[in-house]
């Protein structure tokens, strides 16, 4: 019997699931993202001729079928069997069998999503006016709206606690763990969370177009450089991470195979600056930060490394350079700062999972993954990058940072669990 | 742990179907109005359902302005406008902390009226796949990321606290009031611009439930379309709509001097993980919500006086719903005025949890409980009170409501006079 008044339990990681553009299952993405092998090359799942835009992260060689029960395919988006996918995933790898849980109340499913399954949702706009209405399909219902993939989990493995389903476009994946560890003090033992985003469909590039920071580059290394000189905007990608947020209690009690960290800070804040989000100074997204760290009861000298936002676009990278120089003062230009997302594009919902998967494998490992394309830092840019290559690091304490079209700003702080 | 901090609800604002303001849409409601109609805003020949409860609505008369009207998709617009009530009617000093003040609003389909629009024009009416870029509106990512919602309200209120879209289908409105509290609870935030939005009343949205045969085909007879635990329901009746609530941390809003409607007593969610949209009749997973949203309120099945149902007039919801009020509250479950306004107002997906939590705080207010419309014959499944097509006039200190929704979500949140209160209102 839960009854959702806080506590005030610790609450860990212990699984990870991947499915991104440089890798299908978190090993084989990793070792690409510590690589720096970036994916982002033309778009070959439709003909974009008439697209200013025609580069994208896409997931290569993605079968849905290996993962995906054939009735529940033809019933879901593409954003949810990627979902379904990295769940999988990253249940087995913390061994944690849903299906032998005795309380079902105590399990949860809480993602993000940022376009929902918009290209089912095309499909069938396109029957219905071309066709009419009788041929619109009977899972149109099930498939197009947000909370598609959180309802699909939650049936698959039976999990009836809180559920949830989080949009804050690029901010979202964060606000969903974050929301994963309140509803964890609230009584849930265990949440299947984080998010992906199936974005690369022609109609879903053409509503991306209108947001102004597309990158119009014909090379696949000019798409996308955050924070360096020549950046131009970003590319979209597909897929994200599902993580396995649990109580530590529960975690120690079944012998979790690993706990990859803590979450330990959160904060977000909006900027409520301008109606087409155009770039602020940066004082909202320090304030996250600084709140974040705050509530972890960290200080900014006790932070190891910075997953930043990284937009790629100019005047918004340019505040989060402002931002982080802000909350670190005289040490920004020695904390280390990084975007592995510069390998795979913008994953909207998907983007903030897959950044803390890299940032709870980078402690483990000891070992920061690079950012690509950024050969020289922009003016008001100057911080100390990853770049190049992945560089070793003594990590315990990661701060991730988060952003979404409509001034939202997010920052998630992870300490490395004790060995 | 000390207790968690309280939530008060001290501003309400609406924008509903046959009542686009706080009292009109009460006025209408407690008079047993029903605002359902042939669909108005495309020709519906062709599809199964042909009805829907429509808002009369003009957004500038409302209080936005040109621009707004021009930048934001109707859903957003409702937000606005309630937000504009809701805001006003808290009387929210001039003063209070911005960096304190944040966003939650669910919505269940989001963009869809903007998004289809614009696929017309620039898919040739779906005839290319392919569709030329060129033909979409300068707003059209606006669109396709339904939390625009919360950062045009954010913007418009100068908000800069935690802003978020919570998007649970047809549960989105309870759920993202409950997200709101929750934040309050948890000290992330003293003041809450909570509710929600939907205005799904487009050629897509009302296509994808034909299929499934969701909806009322009583095409000939829209005024007595939506009949919730009638014997002859057939289905739901789309509606539009938003309600937006000024939720604040209840020690600071009666140290204020706010008027304070009610606090959010308490509030669960809980998924079926049984089916996208079967219900299983016993109702175990929304009588599981209920009993956490009680034992949080520290109230007993007596002290609720008021139950504002889901009741969506689908055959398979009435039932289901019946069965988790008895499953959680017992034989009291008999003695408490039930009712479903969506007889009234129709299902406007995730918009419609924000205005039935807004019917409970007006309830609570007025000691008035709006009736369910269009109830004539007994279900014999559904054998509780539901307030039959007249408001009744009584004390309520503690209003239950419930959602369910594709998706398999089921929520419950207990609004209730704060004890502190109650002797003043007596």
């Amino acid at each position: 019997m839960i009854t959702s008044l806080p506590t005030d339990r610790r609450v860990v990681v212990t699984g990870i699931g991947v499915v991104a553009p440089n890798g299908i299952g978190a090993d084989v993405w990793w070792e690409a993202t510590r690589a720096g092998r970036s994916a982002i090359r033309p778009i070959s799942r439709f003909d974009t001729a008439k697209y200013p835009t025609r580069l994208a992260g896409e997931i290569d060689g993605f079968e849905p079928t290996e993962y995906v029960e054939q009735r529940l395919i033809v019933q879901t988006d593409r954003w949810t069997w990627l979902a379904l996918a990295a769940a999988e995933m990253a249940l087995a790898d913390a061994q944690f069998d849903p299906g032998e849980y005795e309380d079902r109340y105590r399990l949860s499913v809480i993602t993000a999503s940022s376009s929902g399954g918009n290209e089912f949702g095309q499909k069938e706009i396109q029957n219905l006016w071309d066709r009419g209405p009788i041929f619109v399909g009977a899972y149109q219902s099930i498939a197009w709206f947000y909370a598609a993939t959180t309802g699909q989990l939650s049936i698959k493995y039976r999990m009836k606690g809180p559920c949830g389903v989080i949009v804050a476009e690029g901010a979202g994946g964060l606000e969903a763990l974050w929301q994963a560890r309140r509803t964890i003090r609230r009584g849930v033992d265990l949440v299947v969370s984080g998010g992906t985003e199936a974005p690369i469909g022609p109609y879903a590039l053409t509503c991306q177009l209108r947001n102004e920071r597309l990158s119009e580059a014909d090379e696949p290394e000019d798409a996308f450089r955050p924070f360096d000189a020549r950046a131009s905007g970003y590319v979209p990608g597909e897929g994200g991470a599902i993580l396995i947020v649990e109580a530590l209690d529960h975690a120690q009690e079944r012998g979790a195979p690993q706990v990859y960290g803590e979450i330990v800070g959160y904060a977000a804040t909006n900027d409520a600056g301008n109606p087409m989000h155009r770039s602020t100074d940066g004082t909202q997204l320090a304030r996250a930060m600084s709140l974040a760290l705050e509530r972890a009861g960290v200080g900014p000298d006790e932070v190891d490394a910075i997953f930043a936002d990284a937009a790629g676009v100019p005047e918004a990278d340019a505040a989060e350079a402002t931002a982080i120089r802000e909350v670190f003062g005289a040490r920004a230009g020695t904390v280390p700062v990084t975007a592995p997302k510069s390998m795979v594009g913008r994953l909207y919902a998907g983007g903030a999972p897959l950044d803390v998967a890299a940032a709870l494998l980078a402690m483990r490992d000891g070992v920061l993954p690079p950012t690509v394309n950024l050969d020289e830092p922009a003016p008001g840019c100057e911080l100390d990058f990853v770049r190049g290559e992945a560089r070793e690091a003594a990590l315990d304490t990661v701060l991730v940072n988060a952003r979404g079209f409509g001034g939202f700003n997010s920052s998630l702080v992870l300490r490395r669990a004790a060995a | 742990m000390a207790d968690p901090r309280r939530t008060a609800v001290t501003g309400v604002g609406v924008v509903a179907p046959g009542g686009t303001t706080r009292d009109a849409f009460w006025d209408a409601i407690t008079s047993g109005r029903t605002a359902t109609r042939k669909i108005t805003f495309f020709d519906p020949s062709g599809f199964r359902s042909q009805i829907a409860a429509e808002c009369d609505f003009d957004p500038l008369a409302a209080g936005l302005d040109d621009q707004e009207a021009r930048r934001m998709d109707r859903y957003v617009q409702f937000a606005a406008a309630a937000a504009i009530e809701a805001m006003a009617d808290s009387a929210l000093p001039d003063g209070v902390d911005r960096e304190r003040m944040g966003v939650t609003l669910g919505s269940a389909v989001g963009g869809t009226t903007l998004l289809e629009v614009d696929y017309v024009a620039a898919s040739n009416r779906g005839k290319e796949w392919l569709v030329d870029p060129e033909y979409a509106s300068p707003f059209l990512f606006h669109a396709l990321v339904p939390s625009t919602l919360a950062s045009e309200i954010a913007l418009k209120f100068g908000a800069q606290g935690p802003a978020v879209v919570v998007s649970t289908g047809c549960t989105s409105g309870i759920d993202a009031i409950g997200y709101g509290h929750q934040l309050i609870q948890d000290g992330e935030a003293d003041v809450v611009i909570a509710g929600a939005a939907e205005s799904g009343i487009s050629p897509i949205s009302m296509a994808c439930f034909d299929p499934i045969k969701a909806t009322s085909r009583r095409n000939d007879d829209a005024e007595h379309a939506s009949r919730p635990f009638d014997r002859d329901r057939d289905g739901f009746v789309m509606g539009e709509g938003a309600a937006v609530l000024v939720l604040e941390e209840l020690e600071s809003a009666l140290a204020r001097g706010g008027h304070v409607y009610c606090e959010v007593a308490g509030y669960a969610n809980r998924g079926n993980a049984y089916h996208m949209t079967g219900l299983r009749p016993d109702g175990e997973e929304m009588a599981e919500a209920i009993s956490d949203a009680l034992r949080q309120s520290r109230l007993e099945p007596e002290d609720i006086h008021y139950i504002n149902a889901h009741g969506s007039g689908t055959k398979q919801n009435d039932r289901h719903e019946t069965a988790a009020y008895k499953r959680s509250l017992g034989d009291q479950a008999y003695n408490i005025p039930i009712s479903s306004i969506k007889s009234m107002v129709g299902h406007s997906l995730g918009g419609i949890g924000a205005i039935e939590m807004a019917a409970c705080a007006l309830a609570i207010e007025t000691g008035v409980v709006p009736p369910t419309a269009n109830w004539e014959n007994p279900d014999p499944e559904c054998d509780l009170d539901y307030t039959p097509n007249e408001a009744r006039r009584t004390r309520v200190d503690a209003a239950l409501s419930t959602g369910s929704g594709f998706g398999g979500f089921q929520s419950a949140m207990i609004f209730a006079r704060p004890p502190e209160l109650r002797r003043e209102a007596a």
